[in-house]
């Protein structure tokens, strides 16, 4: 069965004039029903996979935005509902808005329009659905392999236009590479204290299995620190 | 008698969750259909629970997994207690102990949503508790046994002698159900003032176990509507299920009726309820035996 059948959405107002939260909740009405494709508008991240976000992002609401992404369990993909989230809109040279969502969380899905029209809305959802199934197989993998976490103290939102660093935000952080390396040198550190301890015994033979196993000690801690 | 126990126990606990499933999307449908929508798939909350399951759980305090899989062992074993033949005292004793289970899950995760309903949820519970109770009392009163193994070999169905605790205990379905006025602990649809209460800081595979165990409850309680209805005769059975289907619907149709109301107006009303309906009968049936 298909993880894409039932995406539940979590929708947060990051500055918007409220034309496109009329349109959200437009969708959920008889007219367009959107929960014919499983679609539940939850209002809590733990339980939700899909983040709507609209209007462009401000320095308050952006550690909100923030939190509300790192609530949501993985898989989880955003969409950005209007232009404002697309990139600021008309808002964009205001001395309070930063820009669009992607500004303070990886964006999957932008939906144009003023206001967006709920067509346009749940074409983005369905694109959104299908990413959904992607992540879930790259997490399957990376948990594989012993990681899924992301450092998120190591990505840095600027607060004014003249912060703005691109080597600190989500698209530069969140690369593989970048997150292979974040994992291996966690996998490092807590894999030392384990071979030392074991070195410690005269007998080499069982001084191998921790250093084998601690991958796998590793990643269930590392998965709490990411909840 | 001991494999014939054993056998019900494992078809309920088989065929109850897709029953359980297929109502809990039977009921969206109506819903939707009851607004002038299409409205979800009848298999729906399957791909929910599924979905679920693969989600990453986070967990907020270690012991809400105890807490939350006590919930489920609870709620099962009091169904397989109920369709194996127990004792009607021992299915509903153990329910409430299913209950606890989850509103300790909900209290140790220690966020503010989930406290208020899991406040909320003991206020629940104070409200149909007593009607409960009252329902296994007054089988004993009819059919003089509390065990279902002989309720269900009864000459009349217990309807004619209990209409008042059919009332009253269609009554705290609602509540049991989680259905609209009286939802206080959790609420079915979109986001509001307690966000999703007992549930709100469960994720993952988490949810989904809490998700099942509700599935279980709703054919437990079902079964029990069933009840009233049951006698030795097989035609019998028919009667109860579509006893089971006329309740359902109601329910439903209450849940789309009403807007939520606040819990003393629930602890008011419930209690009236009890009192008037289930009450009086107990009386008669205690002055007629």
């Amino acid at each position: 069965m298909n993880i894409a059948k039932s995406p539940w959405v979590l929708h947060y107002d990051g500055s918007s004039c409220n034309g496109c939260d009329i349109e959200v909740l437009a969708t959920m009405t008889p007219m367009y029903d959107v929960e014919r494709f499983g679609i539940i508008n939850t209002g809590n991240p733990k339980h939700a996979d899909v983040l709507f976000l609209t209007g462009g992002i401000n320095a308050q609401t952006a550690p909100v935005v923030r939190q509300l992404y790192n609530m949501m369990p993985d898989p989880k993909v955003v969409v950005a509902c209007g232009i404002c989230a697309c990139d600021g809109g008309i808002f964009k040279d205001c001395y309070n808005i930063l820009g669009g969502a992607d500004k303070v969380v990886p964006v999957d899905v932008y939906v144009p329009g003023c206001a967006v029209r709920p067509e346009a809305l749940i074409e983005g959802v369905v694109k959104a659905v299908g990413l959904l199934e992607e992540k879930r197989k790259k997490l399957k993998e990376s948990l594989k392999q012993g990681y899924c976490s992301v450092d998120y103290s190591k990505m840095a939102i600027h607060m004014t236009a003249d912060d703005y660093d691109p080597s600190n935000q989500y698209d530069a952080v969140l690369t593989e590479e970048a997150l292979r390396q974040q994992a291996e040198e966690k996998i490092k550190v807590s894999a030392k204290p384990a071979a030392l301890a074991a070195a410690k015994p005269a007998n080499p033979a069982p001084a191998a299995k921790p250093v084998n196993s601690a991958p796998a000690q590793a990643a269930p801690a590392e998965k709490g620190d990411n909840a | 008698m001991e494999y014939g126990f054993i056998i019900k126990a494992i078809l309920y606990l088989i065929l109850a969750p897709l029953i359980g499933g297929l109502l809990s999307g039977t009921d969206r449908l109506f819903a939707a259909r009851m607004q002038g929508r299409q409205g979800p798939p009848i298999i729906q909350p399957f791909y929910d629970v599924n979905k679920l399951l693969h989600k990453q759980t986070t967990v907020v305090n270690s012991i809400q997994i105890l807490f939350v899989s006590g919930y489920l062992i609870m709620t099962v074993f009091t169904g397989c207690l109920f369709f194996g033949g127990g004792d009607m005292l021992l299915v509903f004793f153990a329910l409430s102990m299913s209950e606890v289970l989850m509103v300790m899950a909900a209290f140790s995760t220690n966020g503010p949503y989930s406290i208020m309903g899991a406040q909320r949820e003991l206020l629940q519970m104070m409200c149909y508790e007593p009607m409960t109770l009252l329902v296994a009392i007054g089988f004993y009163y009819a059919q003089g046994s509390f065990m279902v193994a002989d309720l269900v070999k009864a000459d009349a169905p217990a309807i004619i002698q209990l209409p008042g605790f059919f009332i009253g205990f269609v009554f705290i379905l609602i509540i049991k159900l989680r259905k609209s006025p009286f939802d206080l602990s959790t609420s079915h649809h979109m986001h509001q003032e307690m966000v999703k209460g007992l549930t709100t800081d469960l994720s993952g595979s988490n949810l989904a176990l809490v998700e099942i165990a509700e599935w279980y409850d709703t054919v437990l309680m079902m079964g029990i509507v069933g009840m009233f209805f049951i006698t030795a005769d097989p035609i019998s059975r028919v009667w109860a299920v579509i006893a089971i289907i006329v309740v359902f619907f109601i329910e439903t149709l209450i849940d789309n009726i009403f807007p939520r109301v606040k819990y003393i107006t629930m602890l008011k009303v419930t209690w009236a309820v009890i009192l008037v309906f289930a009450g009086t009968n107990l009386l008669i049936l205690n002055v007629l035996k």
